[in-house]
């Protein structure tokens, strides 16, 4: 069920540039269902910024009750957000969507997590997942420059990690395609930027795939039709998913992305 | 004592507090946060003909105390409207009002005449305002003549009251007003959202696919509460005042200005509780504000000073 909460800042810190890790009391944990699902922060009372900022979970704590979310700072709402100090109360919506299915790979099976940006925040509750599962993992994370560089010590705990940057300041130079054309998987989950998710998809498509779709949000609850994709199986017509309620994670293939 | 019960054509609400349209679906995402008999009434997402996709995305930017939406009037499709969307909110006690748009007049009006059949439906709104389709919608709510035959057209099939839901992209809204009263309308429903354009700081272009949206939330309150203002004083339409509304306030702010009812719109998205908590603290203000009832507050802004002080040449 879906509950809207004043959360407790616990702790707030910026892992790279302008890019924030912060940690909520929430008892909203105990309704996650899987990782890849996102939360909807109003982060002040007053008129602006008016609506929620969508925000993905990068790992929570179900014993202890706590959040933790991984975001860039941005715009009007995240910088707001990042001055919060802990102590401070946030009002969370949460939790939202459809996550990773962490059962559609098997023991035994290797498995890419593909993150690029501020889309590999929602890996690392799946790698965790996963690797205590048995999954054999092999993380590739893609940034633009050496300062946008984050948790790549925490995802090398549960496997194999490599790095890519654009500009070739930090670990391989260029994108995580090519990184993944010399590696042999089974699977793939992926988070990030519509392009690399696009050429995922094209290039191995006979891979068990599943990505993460990012879209501009209002309610997050799929009220107001704002993020709307075609499927696939009527690319031209009247049918939509929802990247809201019915993602964030579809199967690829599943829509029009 | 019920002192938010509202008697308006068709409609005869427990309290004057509904969704408006666009901004609930139809109803089956806010029905996990509430029962949805608790709200006077709930006007579902604009029905047409034929189901429609809408437009490209992105379809919202956030603004000062607002958002442009252009989501262009995607929906169902009247089949479905009746068959799957209706039926399930007939579970819920509440009168729906059924906003109905289309591309040309005999689109309306063969929404208008199926929609208003089904047991629920209670009052039709006539989407004459939205302004992010190419063809239809606004194009019917700029030109007063244009607007009084289609609600004369709508009036002749409708088996429920007709409400026309008024554009505030006008020079004049009380001609428009006037014309749909002349055109048979039973109510009117204002106001719909102010066409505006957001550009992205980096490439220079509009964020909407659509380049340009309707404005909502907040920052349209004080154009909302004038039109009604001027509206309630020139036509002897009820009005469903919309445009902001995010408080208890707020709704005695409608009154004032002339509403007899209010529709929340934006304000669901920031929280989706927002319909239940106002209707809870509506009576606590009315108490404070010394009133007995809701209805004492309506035009409070123009009657108790008389209409002629406010309308010296």
């Amino acid at each position: 069920m879906i509950q809207k909460e004043l959360c407790q800042i616990i702790s707030q810190t910026e892992i790279a540039e302008d890019i924030f890790e912060i940690t909520v009391k929430a008892s909203l944990v105990s309704q996650i269902k899987a990782p890849g699902q996102f939360v909807h922060i109003k982060v002040t009372d007053a008129l602006d910024p008016l609506l929620r900022r969508p925000i993905s979970i990068s790992s929570y704590n179900s014993v202890k009750g706590q959040l933790t979310m991984i975001y860039r700072k941005e715009g009007k709402g995240t910088t707001k957000l990042s001055e919060m100090k802990p102590g401070m109360e946030i009002d969370i919506l949460g939790p939202l969507g459809n996550g990773f299915p962490v059962e559609e790979m098997k023991i035994g099976e290797t498995v890419l997590l593909v993150g690029g940006g501020i889309g590999v925040p929602p890996l690392y509750e799946l790698s965790k997942q996963l690797v205590a599962k048995g999954v054999k993992l092999i993380h590739v994370l893609g940034f633009q420059t050496e300062s946008a560089v984050f948790y790549e010590q925490e995802f090398l705990k549960n496997g194999e990690t490599y790095v890519t940057t654009v500009d070739g300041t930090y670990g391989i130079k260029g994108y995580v395609t090519d990184v993944i054309k010399n590696l042999g998987f089974d699977g793939i989950y992926a988070c990030g930027p519509t392009p690399m998710l696009k050429a995922l998809e094209q290039l191995y498509s006979n891979k068990k795939m599943f990505l993460s779709l990012e879209e501009r949000m209002g309610c997050g609850i799929g009220a107001c039709f704002a993020c709307v994709c075609k499927t696939a199986e009527d690319p031209s017509g009247v049918s939509y998913k929802k990247v809201c309620s019915d993602g964030p994670v579809f199967r690829a293939g599943e829509v029009v992305i | 004592m019920n002192r938010l019960n509202v008697e308006l054509p068709g409609l005869n609400l427990k309290n004057p507090i509904m969704p408006a349209s666009g901004c609930f679906g139809f109803g089956r995402e806010y029905s996990q946060f509430y029962d949805l008999s608790v709200l006077g009434a709930i006007m579902i997402k604009a029905t047409t003909v034929e189901p429609r996709f809408g437009n490209p995305t992105p379809r919202v930017a956030e603004t000062d105390a607002g958002m442009l939406n252009a989501i262009g009037l995607q929906n169902p499709g009247l089949e479905k409207v009746l068959s799957e969307e209706l039926p399930w909110l007939s579970q819920f006690d509440v009168p729906i009002i059924a906003n109905v748009a289309g591309s040309l007049e005999e689109d309306y009006v063969a929404v208008a005449s199926e929609i208003s059949k089904a047991a629920n439906v209670h009052a039709l709104e006539i989407n004459i305002s939205c302004p992010n389709v190419k063809t239809g919608g606004i194009a019917f709510g700029t030109i007063p003549e244009v607007a009084k035959q289609l609600t004369r057209k709508v009036k002749e099939v409708s088996k429920v009251p007709v409400y026309v839901k008024l554009s505030p992209n006008v020079t004049n809204i009380v001609e428009m007003a006037r014309a749909v009263e002349e055109g048979g309308a039973d109510g009117l429903t204002m106001i719909n959202t102010l066409v505006g354009m957001r550009l992205d700081l980096k490439t220079g272009r509009p964020i909407l696919a659509n380049r340009t949206g309707g404005l909502s939330g907040p920052a349209i309150k004080p154009v909302a509460i004038r039109m009604i203002y001027e509206v309630s004083q020139a036509v002897s339409l009820p009005i469903i005042g919309m445009g902001g509304v995010q408080s208890a306030e707020d709704v005695i702010e409608y009154f004032y200005a002339g509403a007899s009812a209010v529709a929340v719109g934006t304000a669901n998205f920031v929280d989706p509780f927002v319909c239940p908590t106002i209707i809870e603290e509506l009576p606590v203000l009315l108490e404070k504000l010394g009133f007995e009832h809701i209805s004492e507050c309506k035009g409070r802004s123009w009657k108790e000073h008389g209409k002629l002080t406010h309308h010296r040449a």
